[in-house]
């Protein structure tokens, strides 16, 4: 074995090994339906052919990935009991009422997801089968919405009362909608629907950059991106209200993200840097007040440091660059899309040039990296507690020796997996090209 | 009715839909790859893959219901089950995904391999049996509780007739469910060839499945009496199985009113399977747990019950209207549409 055979330390890395799989897939599922269900409304309004394809064509991606959500998904709702017995035992008794309504918006979701695939021509009128969508739509997001529930949860426990040991008192609706909730909810979701414009963006301008110049890809591009654009910017709003919850509900999370070591006012906002070994902070930018603002709208706010914090409930400070590496990404996408739609509304210069085609397909995978490490901060932000100030993560995992083994076999499966899904849509949609798939349902193609 | 019963007897339920419904599936894939083998899958293929494409997403979600259900009606489950499943439950999930995944890789993504094929009928049959290690060491005598430290006994499950004889009956089981479900839908499809197939499929596994259900029932009373008592008390439940059974055999013999003998195989498995669970009450784990003193708090109680209710009425709809357009819509089943 490569590590020592201790059960909390595997247990963590086959978790963030699952649901950092789990987290693409999931991830996109949740906001492709909203883009599928844009380009057919497009589709529908102006009764444009193209955009009807489209979200043919992303609706038949989509449901691959689907798939590897779907089985990756069940993969961590168990494992979640088999990693983590006694957190789930205390999950079960006071956050165990999202967690089973998650289930039925999914369900809700893979009934209609299963109609709408199979009925695009089977009724009299478009509108009745995009109507099939609307569920789909929201199941993700419900979907989406109740997990995340939970997630604030870790974050903020409430809504129960611990007397001797014994959980009692519960209220469930008070655990469901605790402080963490909205800007925890509302920032999953929107960077959901961020993460899947930018996806698809990267399709339509990989193909144009590749010198296919048929309008199919210019329309995907544009209505990508001028929906990514004002996901950017209310990301970017969420973002700047999550900063002020931590302030107020989880100071040594923030504190430990900016390396902020002396409580005080006019705090700065640190990037990137390096930290000696005395805990001082090189190298770095200096945004002056930044932090303060961030934490509480104005330069007077008082942040509170890592100082003042006892050691034994801090974070790792590493967690410093996840969170960089996030809001430096999240400030891209938002400059890319807002960019490319500017230029494209004043109509005075090209919006289609090489510069900006390669700086939007690169937000394809960049967008992936900041969820990802957007995630890697939250939680191991919320070290060393799995539920914040009850339960510590050691606490909670199982005893069993055999997880090495079984993070083995769970990293040769996703390994397979992804290698897999990538092979198989490259080639569905290499062997039924957009000029091929139009010319048989006689859509005019031109290029621009 | 208490709460503790109200509860368990909701997911109960959903395991039953799990066992059906998955029973289609699982079945399904193997036959597919099995008369791909024998070279006749020309003849079911079109089949099963105009009943498995809309619906396979909705199985999994069943045994989801199930096991984040149980958690929160017993969250005393997940640190039994939790600590002492973490093999076999991986297994499971692992099983699980390659199937998913690689159904929806063959049937949207690449064409037919006899790889991915083989793989579907393999799962099939392999699902079902690392998911009953659960209900086998629900008997008791499987696990050992230490300082707190719960352990599976591996030599144990793996050198029990019991838990043999349950894996033998799961598997064929699956068999019959799936045939005999397949058998109505050819019938419906007027897909005659299919049908036949089918039917002779669903009689040759029908006499192993009413066996090893016999076998099964007395090897428990070997295992756990007390159980075993309870399962004799309710006679009455094995015997309206049995008549299902016989009906349901009888109809498919003579090969009329398949729906019928559908419906007839499903009161089968649900009088067994009900019987079953209600004699191993209360325990949820001999005898370490039982719904009593593993029961969540009132209020989380009465909150999942009512979301359970509010989710059913959204539910129950949404599954008519998807039955409605895949399973009972002729044209669609007869391969017009």
């Amino acid at each position: 074995m490569i590590f020592d055979n201790d059960p909390v330390l595997l247990s963590r890395i086959l978790t963030y090994l699952t649901l950092g799989f789990h987290a693409i897939f999931a991830t996109i599922g949740v906001g492709i339906p909203l883009m599928i269900a844009i380009a057919e409304w497009m589709g529908i309004k102006r009764n444009d052919p193209h955009y009807t394809l489209m979200a043919r064509r992303w609706a038949r991606g989509f449901v691959v990935s689907v798939a590897v959500g779907v089985v990756t998904g069940t993969a961590i709702g168990l494992q979640l009991s088999l990693l983590w017995p006694n957190f789930m035992q205390a999950a079960g008794h006071t956050i165990g009422l999202p967690m089973f309504m998650e289930v039925f918006a999914f369900f809700f979701e893979a009934i209609f997801l299963g109609i709408y695939l199979y009925t695009w021509d089977r009724f009299k009128t478009k509108m009745r089968h995009f109507l099939l969508l609307i569920p789909v739509v929201i199941g993700a997001t419900a979907s989406a919405f109740f997990i995340t529930t939970v997630n604030a949860f870790m974050n903020v426990p409430q809504g129960f009362e611990v007397v001797q040991g014994v959980i009692t008192n519960v209220n469930p609706l008070e655990a469901m909608f605790n402080p963490a909730t909205p800007t925890k909810i509302s920032h999953v979701i929107i960077i959901c629907y961020l993460t899947s414009a930018f996806i698809l963006g990267m399709i339509a301008a990989v193909k144009i950059l590749q010198g296919n110049k048929s309008v199919y890809h210019k329309k995907a591009l544009h209505l990508t991106m001028v929906s990514a654009a004002v996901f950017a910017v209310a990301t970017a709003l969420i973002g700047d209200l999550s900063g002020k919850y931590l302030h107020e509900y989880q100071p040594e999370k923030l504190a430990a993200a900016e390396w902020h070591f002396e409580t005080e006012e006019e705090a700065p906002l640190i990037l990137g840097g390096v930290l000696t070994e005395d805990n001082e902070v090189k190298y770095a930018l200096e945004i002056p007040y930044a932090l303060s603002i961030l934490a509480g709208f104005s330069p007077d706010t008082e942040v509170t440091g890592l100082n003042d914090f006892d050691e034994d409930v801090l974070p790792p400070l590493f967690v410093h660059y996840f969170f960089d590496l996030m809001v430096f990404i999240g400030m891209y996408l938002a400059f890319v899309s807002v960019l490319f739609a500017v230029i494209n509304w004043s109509g005075r210069w090209n919006a289609f040039n090489k510069p900006l085609l390669i700086m939007i397909a690169a937000g394809g995978p960049l967008s992936l990296i900041a969820m990802e490490s957007g995630w890697i901060f939250t939680e191991v932000g919320r070290q060393p507690w799995i539920l914040n100030g009850f339960m510590r993560t050691s606490e909670a995992a199982t005893t069993s020796d055999h997880v090495g083994l079984m993070l083995i076999l769970f990293a040769i499966l996703y390994t397979v997996l992804g290698v897999t899904f990538v092979f198989v849509l490259r080639k569905m949609f290499k062997r039924n090209p957009v000029e091929r798939e139009m010319r048989k349902r006689g859509i005019t193609n031109y290029e621009v | 009715m208490t709460y503790e019963v109200v509860g368990i007897t909701v997911l109960w339920l959903f395991l039953y839909g799990y066992l059906i419904v998955a029973s289609v599936d699982f079945g399904a894939g193997f036959f597919s790859y099995y008369s791909k083998k024998t070279k006749k899958d020309h003849i079911i293929h079109g089949v099963i893959q105009r009943y498995l494409s809309p619906v396979w997403e909705v199985t999994n979600v069943f045994l989801v219901f199930f096991f984040i259900g149980i958690v929160g009606f017993f969250p005393d489950t997940a640190y039994y089950y939790g600590t002492a499943l973490l093999i076999p439950g991986s297994v499971a999930i692992i099983l699980l995904a390659i199937r998913g995944s690689y159904y929806a890789f063959a049937t949207y993504g690449a064409e037919e391999s006899d790889f991915f094929s083989f793989l579907y009928g393999a799962t099939g049959l392999l699902i079902p049996a690392s998911l009953t290690t659960v209900l086998t060491i629900s008997e008791g005598g499987y696990i050992t509780v230490e300082n707190g430290s719960v352990q599976l006994l591996y030599g144990e499950l793996f050198g029990s007739l019991y838990s043999w004889g349950v894996v033998v009956l799961a598997i064929v089981s699956v068999l019959f469910i799936s045939a005999a479900f397949l058998t109505y839908y050819a019938s419906r499809a007027k897909d005659f060839n299919a049908l036949e197939l089918l039917r002779k499929y669903a009689l040759f596994w029908s006499f192993p499945s009413i066996i090893m259900g016999i076998v099964v029932f007395f090897l428990l009373g070997q295992r756990n009496e007390e159980h075993f008592m309870g399962m004799v008390d309710l006679w009455w439940m094995f015997a309206i199985s049995f008549i299902a059974f016989l009906g349901a055999v009888y109809l498919i013999w003579k090969r009329k009113m398949y729906g019928t003998a559908f419906i007839l195989v499903m009161v089968q498995y649900f009088a067994a399977f009900f019987a079953y669970g209600a004699s191993h009450l209360p325990y949820l784990l001999y005898p370490y747990l039982t719904i009593y003193d593993g029961f969540t708090n009132e209020t989380m109680a009465i909150s999942l019950i009512a979301a359970f209710v509010g989710g059913f009425l959204l539910l129950i709809p949404s599954l008519y209207l998807l039955m409605r357009l895949f399973l009972f819509d002729a044209d669609y089943v007869e391969g017009k549409k």
